[in-house]
């Protein structure tokens, strides 16, 4: 089987009209359904966030049948993979498209288990780059997660009042830590929530 | 029944008379009844039906849609003794009235054979009651019925069998031509010849001189087209095995002699108002030859450059020819207009179905080399037998059925049969045991 990296790739790869956005309904919509499962995929083992239209993408060319996506056919798939809510284009001129291999409420959920698994307390403060830079996160899939991504699905729990954000004051780990502790309405807050704690980070 | 009284006319699938060897049409009326003064065993009244003059003939056919039992039938000029109208048809409260008096026999039919048999007269006439030119009708009547054409094509049969007969007796006994000249050996070999030709080549100056004296030295064309052709198929008998430059020749030729093959244009001026209906249904007709020949579908630009070009003379326009293949709905021919997405329009058979040429594509597109490489519309045409613009458009029209898929990339346009259908969208790295994903799958594998 071929391979792209370590990513193994599925036999239609070699398919040259795979790589030809059909004109037929119906031969268009398999060949759309087969490109966004297989760049989600490929997004997700390769733990890649951002695709760029005009860039180099590995997954959309092929060297041994020497076909390549045009760049009609890339925002074909990728508007359909926006359109489905696994992406969204970062730009106007939609040249950069972010992927969602996890929607953001799946980020949401993975960021309380990781909070619920490391057991930090109730009315801790952690910081952004803690979640995804941390000892504690490598291994899981919140390592290395894109900024952009990590701070929407931080910006949804507090939208639910599951955390609240804080900005911090200087870029001095342990200093930022305590004067980053502003007080806020803990009372109301832990109870009526399960738990609770602050977030602080640096680029906000 | 007029079928008794008149001959019947010979019609083609299309409708259209079958004309004699050398006649020529040369004007319509519609609308026309045909009715023969009260006599005692001969009676005829046709009503409203298209009357067609021609060298030799009146031609009287039924109105369209054909009432049941009707049949076309015809007087010959030969049988007409007198025509009794004037010149001047207008009048201003009946329809104009023709009237000519015909030889019947004592059986009461009309033919040609009557006239010798010495018979009766009967006055029949032909009420106008339609639009067209009738003024125009009557007089080509008159020149048509002084013309004789009918017995300048006895004189012929007669004169070219003596023509034969002479030069026999002049090879034969040593003789003398005409002139009395010596027509012996080789020099009187190379005489002859020499004589024939510039015949034949005053014949042609003659013929471009005039066009109308073409219309009448169209027929000795055809004559002369056919003799070149016993030529080339004598001489290359003669030769033994024929060599591929005097097959392609021959080939040349019987193309060249199906595009004079229509002594008797339909035109704007001997049909009139009917010059659509009558120009579809000979479009009909000259449509089938080359339909079986490029395999039941040609492209209409073809049809336009063919069909003129047997004319020669009184092109029709593109809008003529659209014309005249939109009025076939009408009628109740074998063959139709088709119009292709891309926009490409063609004629094909009634009977044509696309199936057929899907199953071939289908076979083609499934083949161990085809399956890796795909194939052109050019490979499509070679193997399919067909022009490689309708090899595209069947291409195309197999697409949109789900049949192919195609491959757009520097090497160009290609199809290759679709495997979409086949991959399993829950698991994209399956390939199952049976079909032809997994036919391509090992053939690609194995590369």
């Amino acid at each position: 089987m071929q391979k792209l990296g370590d990513f193994k790739l599925p036999p239609f790869f070699n398919y040259p009209p795979y790589f030809t956005l059909q004109p037929v309904r119906d031969t268009r919509e398999k060949q759309i359904q087969l490109w966004k499962d297989l760049i989600l995929d490929y997004c997700k083992t390769q733990k890649i966030f951002i695709i760029g239209l005009e860039e180099e993408f590995p997954l959309f060319s092929n060297h041994v049948i020497e076909r390549s996506l045009t760049h009609e056919a890339r925002e074909a798939f990728l508007s359909a993979l926006v359109s489905e809510g696994r992406a969204e284009w970062l730009d106007k001129g939609r040249r950069k498209c972010l992927i969602l291999w996890h929607r953001i409420q799946e980020w949401a959920d993975i960021i309380v288990n990781f909070v619920k698994d490391n057991a930090l307390e109730d009315g801790g403060v952690v910081t952004v780059e803690e979640i995804r830079s941390g000892i504690e996160s490598r291994g899981t899939e919140l390592h290395c997660l894109d900024r952009t991504i990590l701070m929407r699905a931080l910006k949804l729990l507090e939208h639910k009042g599951k955390l609240a954000i804080f900005k911090g004051t200087s870029a001095d780990d342990e200093g930022s830590k305590e004067s980053a502790a502003k007080p806020c309405n803990r009372d109301s807050i832990r109870n009526n929530f399960h738990f609770c704690w602050a977030v602080v980070g640096m680029e906000l | 029944m007029a079928g008794d009284h008149l001959p019947l006319a010979e019609l083609t699938s299309s409708g259209r008379p079958v004309l004699l060897p050398s006649e020529i049409e040369c004007s319509f009326l519609s609308n026309v009844e045909l009715e023969s003064e009260n006599s005692a065993n001969f009676s005829v009244r046709l009503k409203s039906g298209l009357l067609i003059l021609t060298t030799h003939r009146l031609i009287w056919l039924p109105p369209n849609p054909v009432p049941p039992g009707s049949k076309g039938c015809y007087v010959p000029l030969a049988a007409v003794s007198h025509i009794v109208s004037k010149k001047s048809m207008k009048s201003m409260f009946a329809s104009p009235r023709l009237s000519f008096q015909v030889s019947v026999g004592p059986d009461g039919r009309v033919d040609t054979k009557s006239l010798v048999r010495g018979s009766r007269s009967i006055v029949m006439t032909a009420v106008m009651r339609g639009k067209g030119d009738v003024d125009s009708f009557v007089a080509k009547f008159w020149e048509n019925w002084r013309g004789r054409a009918w017995e300048r094509d006895n004189e012929e049969l007669g004169s070219s069998s003596s023509v034969k007969s002479g030069h026999e007796s002049g090879s034969g006994s040593g003789g003398f031509d005409s002139t009395g000249m010596r027509m012996v050996g080789v020099a009187g070999i190379l005489r002859r010849e020499q004589e024939i030709w510039e015949s034949t080549d005053k014949s042609l100056h003659d013929a471009f001189q005039d066009l109308n004296a073409l219309m009448s030295k169209a027929k000795e064309m055809v004559m002369l087209a056919e003799k070149m052709r016993l030529k080339l198929l004598s001489g290359s008998s003669q030769a033994g095995a024929a060599n591929n430059e005097e097959m392609g020749s021959k080939e040349e030729m019987q193309d060249w002699l199906l595009s004079v093959g229509i002594i008797s244009p339909v035109t704007k001026e001997s049909a009139g108002a009917l010059y659509h209906q009558q120009l579809s249904r000979q479009l009909a007709d000259f449509v089938k030859f080359p339909l079986e020949r490029s395999g039941g579908m040609i492209n209409l630009i073809d049809i336009y450059c063919l069909f003129n070009r047997a004319r020669g003379t009184e092109l029709i326009s593109p809008e003529d020819l659209l014309r005249a293949c939109s009025l076939w709905d009408k009628f109740d021919v074998p063959v139709m207009l088709r119009k292709f997405d891309s926009g490409v329009m063609v004629i094909q058979n009634k009977s044509y179905r696309d199936e057929e040429v899907f199953a071939r594509i289908k076979t083609l597109v499934t083949k161990p080399d085809t399956l890796r490489m795909g194939i052109s519309a050019s490979d499509a045409a070679l193997t399919l037998g067909i022009a490689p613009a309708m090899a595209k458009e069947h291409l195309l029209t197999a697409e949109s059925q789900g049949l192919l898929c195609r491959d757009v990339s520097p090497d160009g346009f290609r199809f290759y049969v679709n495997l979409f259908p086949e991959i399993i969208s829950d698991d994209l790295y399956v390939v199952q045991h049976h079909g032809v994903y997994a036919m391509w799958n090992t053939i690609v594998s194995s590369a």
